[in-house]
């Protein structure tokens, strides 16, 4: 029962979904200044459209297939499931090329970017995968690429820093603030005020101004329109008792909870960083520590003062330390579709430890928070609980390496 | 009457001058505003400090750590101009970023501002939309001004929308740019001028960004009522103090 692979662009219109004005319940809209209004405003007039022309599709299918290698598998996880009493599936994300879902949205916006007649594209990187993602599609599409990165992210996954230049990126150190993702994010929207014809911005995340929130969902949707006929194969039903996916921005978690939001007896499950802790004062766990405000061109939960300076965020994984979330997934805390944990480092890295040795899987730290769920919720042993496990560990060896003293 | 439209009919280019909260040091703010008048000054935009500056460059960013660092808030903002009418009486206007306005409560904020006798506010990413659904309503309440922010990039009939909108004046962007770039005023700047002049707005138009000096000043506003000076008058500040505005000042008036 395979489907075509075309459903995933279009709306469905359901209340967890963006409505016509950008919003998500009460979040998301587009507040940003008025330098960036020409260049967002086009991109909302044209996106859906341009995402629903026919050779769209087509070519955004065809690479999806034969150059990151969808779909991506959908495997039982024998002995994971075995120790922790439940039906476990991995949604393989690590298994595309770049190693993580983030090529899913890199390659529907490499393809937007053409077709809005932009030659050059900027980008934001935390863990360097999206950084990576999206060198290699301009690589691929010969396009001029500039990632933006916080110096601290720089030194942290170094491996990812050399793959883009091996790619032909440039890679540009946010030196500002925590110089981690959020500052990479304020110095990739300062280029695009700078340079508002000829550029194209890929966001990495649901995250930003509408429409990318919902344009970055649309294109990692092609995660949960696989799972369900690999369940039906594997199962005989289309939808999981649960999904749970580590929110970062949250676009592989949104990516994996599309076709399922207006789906009730689906639960959906996101995990965060806590870093050293929720209540350490180094942590990136937003839903708890988060209140509403405006992030980025986007109203949503965010860390913050009292006085609403944004927050300097932490956590041992790059692509998970940032001060918000995506207006989905705030929309779904507050409205109580979703449930939200949220995981420590060592949470995390204990998590990503027993991966590998149980299934021969090395996962990236960020997807090793999805994985510590296990260690906070107790599931049935007949649950059907279909991991989003979005990238691969290759980038964190080092971060690996320091932590186990291996 | 509000002090920005009756600056406005003055017959003189108006100079307005950007600056930081809270920078060089925390309890800098009243002295610079005072001088600022003092030394000629038409009007005055008084920086409330943020995190995450998105459409300033490092001159204004790092103003801004600095000044949050000192102590910076709001709160902080308007206890420091509570009597700020007893020796100042050109327009003042709190320009900023909305996420702090929103946290300390739209409502609340622009009271504030009516109490200590602000006349105006600009919030770049606070969009038109949002502002005349939802906050409009507010500001008229306590008499302040909201001015929108036009670039290069927009479209005449945006610019007619926010013309409409506005009722004091058009922040006029120079180019497609952050705060405190380099580049000079070519040919791109006055064609620009030239088009957003021909366009006969209703509401005068003060130019910011890239202006620094007399000669960039006077560029501006060979066909606009005014022009902001904000990155290059900090850089003074943080390389001579708070000692010498004159010396800053009187170089342009
Ligand atoms: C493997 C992996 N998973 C998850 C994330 C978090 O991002 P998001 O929440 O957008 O999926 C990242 C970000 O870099 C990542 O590299």
């Amino acid at each position: 029962m395979k489907k075509s692979g075309h459903d995933s662009l279009f709306g469905s219109g359901g209340k967890f979904h963006v409505n016509e004005k950008g919003y998500y319940g009460e979040f998301g809209g587009a507040f940003i200044p008025e330098m960036l209004y020409p260049n967002v405003e086009e991109l909302r007039q044209k996106y859906l459209e341009i995402m629903n022309e026919e050779s769209f599709q087509k070519e955004f299918h065809q690479l999806l297939k034969d150059y990151v290698g969808r779909p991506s598998p959908l495997y039982f996880a024998k002995r994971l499931s075995e120790k922790h009493g439940a039906k476990i599936y991995l949604k393989r994300e690590d298994l595309n090329h770049t190693g993580a879902h983030k090529v899913n949205n890199t390659v529907g916006q490499i393809l937007m970017a053409k077709r809005l007649g932009k030659t050059r594209i900027i980008a934001e990187t935390g863990a360097g995968q999206h950084g990576v993602a999206t060198a290699t599609v301009c690589a691929l599409m010969g396009i001029h690429c500039v990632v933006y990165m916080g110096e601290i992210d720089i030194a942290r996954q170094a491996p990812n820093v050399a793959r883009m230049k091996m790619l032909g990126a440039e890679v540009r150190p946010a030196t500002s603030g925590s110089k981690t993702l959020k500052d990479a994010t304020n110095e990739a929207i300062r280029d695009w005020i700078n340079n508002p014809v000829d550029t194209h911005y890929i966001i990495g995340s649901a995250i930003g101004p509408h429409p990318y929130p919902d344009m970055v969902t649309r294109f990692q949707s092609v995660i949960s329109e696989e799972i369900k006929w690999q369940l039906m194969e594997k199962e005989g039903r289309e939808n999981p008792d649960y999904v749970v996916a580590c929110i970062g921005g949250g676009s592989n978690a949104a990516g994996t909870y599309y076709h399922f939001l207006d789906e009730p007896e689906v639960g959906i499950i996101a995990v965060e960083a806590a870093g050293k802790g929720i209540d350490s004062g180094e942590s990136a766990a937003t839903s708890a520590l988060g209140k509403i405000g405006i992030i980025h061109g986007c109203k949503t939960m965010l860390m913050q003062t009292a006085d609403g300076q944004i927050t300097e965020p932490y956590s041992i994984s790059a692509g998970l330390d940032y001060p918000g979330v995506g207006p989905m997934h705030s929309h779904l805390y507050t409205s109580g579709r979703a449930e939200f944990y949220s995981a420590t480092d060592d949470e995390a890295m204990t998590a990503g430890l027993e991966l590998s040795q149980l299934e021969g899987i090395i996962p990236a730290i960020e997807s090793g928070h999805a994985f510590a769920i296990f260690q906070h919720k107790k599931f049935k042993p007949d649950d059907v609980v279909v991991m989003s496990l979005s990238g691969r560990g290759d980038k964190d060896l080092q971060t690996y390496i320091d932590y186990f003293k291996i | 009457m509000n002090r920005i439209q009756q600056k406005l009919r003055e017959d003189k280019k108006l100079l307005s001058i950007y600056f930081t909260a809270g920078y060089p040091s925390l309890k800098s703010t009243v002295q610079i505003i005072e001088d600022l008048e003092k030394n000629g000054v038409d009007m005055i935009e008084i920086g409330l400090p943020f995190s995450d500056p998105l459409a300033d460059g490092p001159t204004i960013q790092e103003s801004s750590t600095a000044a949050l660092k000192n102590g910076m808030t709001s709160d902080v903002l308007f206890k420091q101009l509570k009597d700020i009418r007893k020796t100042v009486s050109i327009p003042l206007i709190i320009m900023g970023y909305f996420n702090p306005v929103l946290q300390y409560g739209v409502e609340k904020f622009c009271k504030k501002c009516h109490e200590i006798g602000i006349d105006g506010l600009i919030l770049p990413d606070l969009p038109l939309d949002v502002y005349e659904s939802d906050y409009k309503a507010i500001f008229e309440k306590y008499g302040l001004l909201n001015m929108f922010l036009i670039t290069p990039q927009t479209s005449d009939e945006r610019i007619r929308q926010i013309d409409k909108a506005s009722k004091g004046f058009i922040y006029m962007v120079s180019s497609a740019s952050v705060t405190g770039s380099k580049s000079g005023f070519g040919k791109e700047q006055e064609a620009y001028f030239e088009r957003i002049a021909a366009l006969k707005l209703a509401n005068p138009q003060i130019v910011g960004f890239g202006i620094k000096d007399i000669e960039t000043f006077e560029k501006a506003t060979r066909k606009a009522k005014g022009a902001i000076i904000g990155s290059a008058f900090i850089k003074f500040l943080t390389e001579n103090g708070t000692g010498n505005i004159h010396s800053f000042i009187n170089k342009i008036r």
